[in-house]
């Protein structure tokens, strides 16, 4: 195929879509037309990305998936962006879930609720960019722009405490790319250069990189502090229980259904192959930190009385695995981190919606307040156990296959920590069946006695979710195809 | 030399026109008028390369595409700082005409120092701009923090001028050529006479003066706060950044091939500079005594070029100055309308004035330094600067956390802004034409523009 013949490509219709639909959202006044508009967008969007996924293939179709333009050509970094299969995962999660949580929320009404949803189309587009960029400046730049919308969501339709909570979010993620940027420009300078710079931003350029093991040692770090902030990892982690629980429900979702990805992606990026040695050399510390963590965050969960707490808190241990399981390095278990980072988004997003739909239903989302919401809405209860069970990662659900891989990774490198992290399943089974068990069975009590059983659209997202957790719980085949190559590219940079 | 030489007379003209015509608006539309012409001429000579006055400076004055387009931003920049706010020079007092002069000198004293290549030259130009900045300072004449500052601002100014005078005493001294030309002073790279070395650090003293560097910039908050919004707007921007373009012309042409024996000094002064400013501006209440010292703490960015004195870091000067003056400007242009200076003043600006409320936010995140704004791409340029000489990398990551806590007193604004409610009855700001937002969104698309594609300016260097 010409590259001269594609007017343009699937990874710029991915970025410029959401960003052109969500200036048209501040445009559109009226509240139904731009819940409408926003529905639709996305929908196209997700549409867009389907239809990527149909191209995938990139040595048939690699002028389809992958751009270049000339940008700062004199420092060596030029706009470009391109989908390998984990862009392509990726940005479909991105694109399947905004839909999902414009049509779940839709009953909650903002007000200026068009700047509400052009903030949301526009973090959808930063979040695109950051998947599919090529360039590491390009990357950093929609890094950074990602959050901004974010920052403004929560601090503007939020709860109480929102202005501190967001801030200590943004602050946070800002020190940790700024620490980030000087890692970038520090690599910078060990590239080789193009025809007009004596160095180069671009990926392969930066792979490419010679640094010696010390330095890879410092920038390592500067590097992983950005993306652990953003994962979280502990001990990075206590701006999210705050930013999760204070921050308005579809904005939680965003953040911890793609939000978080953006850490893991980033990790298996640009640390892996960047610094090979380092990452030899630190990996016990960070899968240490990593299983801290899990322990930790699934300790307190058992301890929540809040519910988007409660998620919040399970939300860290499961990524904390990831990050664990990322650092073994393994085939199997990088597999597994992929079909997880799917799945996860899928998980948590099924999460979220059932505790907002409880929040707006009986007014408290207390765990110790609720109780018997079975009897008054058995087909939410439904969804919820389904979700719940794939949360903790019971066979025939998604999590099943993607943590069953990330252990069998974790085992191969270090049966101690694997141990120790098993140890979390238990307690994600406790403390998830102890919320099921508290909130939805039980008599029902004053403030239950009210509820009423959900919508037809909350009913068909929730449907189109579960479908999904069984779908990939027994055919998870699609996504080790979709990533397959990323994942042998990978391992062959680092042995 | 256009600029030189027409900005002079301008200024005679415009005193004279306010000494025999008695009509208010007529300066500022004056002003204006001119100001465009010189930009226009300015940009003609660094297009062609040749001037309509043929002097012979006797090589005392360089002109190139450097210095001309460092040029063309200042005066783009007064030029947008006199659409936005030419209106509030009548609210300062009687003598309207007369600040208008005033600032044209003071504009050909930038022209002076950002071509300079005689210590002479420095000197004069300096004093060319200081002084009617002295006036401008305390031309609130019946607000005793005005004349309070005015008078700080003069003697600490002259202070440092004395110090400058006997650091070029030294120098001329030292030479072994005896001369006052820059490029003469010294010969290679070796270790520095004693003479040289005092004239030097003299010399760094005292533009570090002009520049509000740590730890010489006691004088600026109070001098900021006390004189007139409009005054602070233009000396905190377009002036500093000709200072500072003084600054590192001077160090770079006079003893850059010295530069591994200073490079520790600026070291400290950058170290210095970005603490006190972003520590002090945490703390601060109002927010135009915050934008002081956020302008203190802007210039230990700016000084990473006198840090680094490569190709890299000269380009991200021009932007820099570009950046944080386009950003300030806009800022103050607000600030000067609003009624209350605290930060609880703007509480609430979304609801009443949606367009001064987004505005301000493009100004604050470029000041911020977040990407798709020039603020972001001037302080990128920077650190790559920094970076690729490739030492001192503990003062790059300094310099990062320290725009982190940067992030927390301009944000508090934004906070302000949009997330805090105040009464309806209230009014934030007055006086707000059509004509005034339409300005306020062209800065910031220039603003968003620069940070999109820096090349637009930087190109203009290699002409």
């Amino acid at each position: 195929m010409d590259p001269k013949n594609i007017w343009i490509t699937f990874p710029e219709l991915l970025i410029w879509f959401p960003l052109v639909a969500g200036l048209v959202a501040f445009m559109i006044r009226n509240q139904k037309q731009v819940k409408a508009w926003a529905i639709i967008s996305s929908l196209i969007t997700l549409a867009i990305s389907v239809t990527s996924l149909i191209y995938a293939d990139a040595s048939k179709y690699f002028y389809y998936n992958n751009v270049s333009y000339y940008w700062l050509q004199y420092i060596g970094s030029n706009f470009s962006i391109g989908l390998d299969g984990m862009g392509h995962l990726l940005t479909a999660l991105t694109a399947l879930l905004f839909p999902v949580i414009f049509i779940a929320t839709n009953k909650t009404n903002y007000k200026y609720s068009n700047v509400f949803y052009g903030l949301m189309l526009l973090t959808q587009s930063g979040m695109m960019g950051v998947f599919a960029a090529m360039d590491v400046l390009v990357f950093y730049i929609f890094w950074e722009l990602a959050v901004i919308p974010i920052y403004f969501l929560c601090s503007r339709w939020g709860e109480e405490r929102r202005i501190q909570a967001t801030f200590k979010f943004f602050v946070y993620t800002f020190a940790g790319s700024l620490l980030m940027l000087i890692g970038i420009l520090y690599v910078y300078m060990h590239t080789a250069g193009t025809d007009y710079a004596s160095h180069s931003f671009s990926m392969n350029a930066f792979y490419a990189a010679l640094l010696s093991a010390k330095e890879q040692d410092l920038v390592f770090w500067l590097f992983f502090i950005a993306f652990a902030i953003k994962m979280p990892v502990f001990p990075f982690h206590t701006w999210q229980p705050d930013t999760y629980e204070q921050a308005p429900a579809s904005a939680t979702m965003v953040l911890s259904g793609i939000m978080v990805k953006m850490g893991v992606f980033a990790v298996i990026r640009w640390i892996l192959p960047i610094f090979p040695e380092a990452v030899n050399k630190f990996d016990n510390i960070v899968i240490g930190l990593s299983v801290i963590g899990m322990v930790y965050a699934s300790l307190i969960a058992i301890k929540q009385d809040d519910l988007k707490r409660f998620v919040a808190y399970s939300s860290i241990a499961h990524i904390g695995l990831m990050c664990a399981a990322i650092f073994t390095k393994s085939e199997t278990s990088l597999q597994g981190v992929m079909v997880q980072m799917f799945n996860h988004g899928i998980n948590i997003i099924g999460m979220w919606i059932v505790v907002d739909l409880i929040e707006k239903n009986a007014g408290t989302r207390k765990i110790s307040e609720l109780g018997g919401v079975a009897h008054k809405a058995p087909v939410l209860t439904i969804f919820l156990v389904i979700i719940a069970l794939a949360n903790i990662a019971l066979p025939l659900t998604n999590a099943f296959v993607g943590e069953f891989m990330m252990f069998a990774g974790l085992f191969k490198f270090n049966m101690v920590f694997a141990a120790v992290a098993l140890v979390c399943i238990i307690l994600a089974a406790a403390y998830t069946l102890n919320m099921v068990q508290k909130v939805f069975y039980g008599e029902a009590n004053a403030i239950t006695e009210k509820m009423l059983d959900i919508s037809f659209n909350q009913k068909l997202v929730l449907a189109i979710l579960v479908v999904f957790i069984f779908l990939f719980g027994v055919y998870p085949q699609p996504v080790f195809e979709l990533t397959k190559e990323t994942i042998s590219a990978l391992l062959v940079r680092i042995k | 030399m256009n600029t030189i030489i027409l900005t002079a007379i301008w200024g005679v003209v415009l005193m004279l026109v306010g000494a025999f015509i008695k009509n208010k608006s007529l300066p500022r539309n004056l002003a204006i008028f001119g100001l465009l012409v010189i930009l226009i001429f300015n940009c003609i000579e660094m297009n062609r390369g040749d001037s309509f006055f043929n002097i012979d400076v006797r090589d005392m004055l360089h002109f190139n595409s450097f210095n001309l387009t460092f040029i063309s931003v200042a005066l783009g920049c007064t030029l947008l700082f006199l659409l936005l706010n030419g209106r509030d020079f009548e609210k300062i007092g009687e003598h309207v005409s007369e600040y208008f002069a005033l600032l044209f000198f003071i504009l050909s004293g930038i022209a002076i120092i950002s071509t300079f290549n005689s210590l002479l030259l420095l000197f004069i130009g300096i004093e060319i701009v200081s002084i009617p900045l002295y006036i401008l300072t305390g031309s609130d004449k019946r607000n005793l923090k005005s004349n309070e500052a005015s008078l700080k601002y003069f003697l600490m100014g002259a202070f440092s001028t004395g110090i400058m005078l006997l650091g070029i005493a030294f120098l001329y001294g030292g030479s072994q050529s005896g001369s006052f030309y820059i490029d003469n002073i010294i010969n290679g790279n070796e270790p520095m006479p004693a003479m040289i070395a005092t004239g030097l650090v003299l010399l760094m003293v005292s533009m570090s003066f002009k520049v509000s560097a740590a730890p010489f910039h006691f004088w600026t908050p109070d001098v900021y706060d006390g004189a007139p919004t409009v005054i602070t707007s233009f000396m905190a921007t377009v002036i500093k950044v000709a200072a500072f373009f003084a600054f590192v012309r001077l160090f770079e042409n006079a003893f850059g091939t010295m530069h591994s024996q200073w490079q520790n000094l600026v070291v400290i002064l950058i170290a210095a500079t970005l603490l006190f400013g972003n520590l002090t501006a945490v703390f601060q209440q109002s927010v135009k005594r915050m934008l002081a010292y956020s302008s203190i703490a802007q210039a230990g960015f700016m000084l990473f070029s006198l840090f680094a004195l490569n190709n890299l870091a000269k380009e991200g000067l021009v932007l820099y100055a570009a950046a944080y003056s386009l950003a300030s400007i806009g800022m103050f242009a607000i600030l000067v309308k609003m009624k209350d200076y605290t930060v609880d003043g703007f509480n609430g600006l979304a609801k009443q004035q949606p367009v001064l409320a987004v505005t301000a936010t493009v100004f604050l995140l470029s000041l911020t330094g977040i990407p798709l704004t020039a603020g972001f791409m001037s302080k990128f340029y920077m650190l790559n600067a920094a970076v690729l000489t490739g030492h001192q990398i503990w003062l790059v990551i300094f310099a990062v956390i320290c725009a982190a806590i940067s992030a927390y007193y301009y944000f508090r604004i934004i906070q302000s802004i949009f997330f805090k409610d105040v009464s309806d009855d209230v009014v934030l700001a007055e006086d707000i034409t059509p004509a005034f937002k339409i300005l306020l969104i062209i800065t910031s698309i220039l603003i968003i523009g620069l940070g999109l594609f820096p090349t637009m300016l930087t190109n203009w260097l290699y002409f």
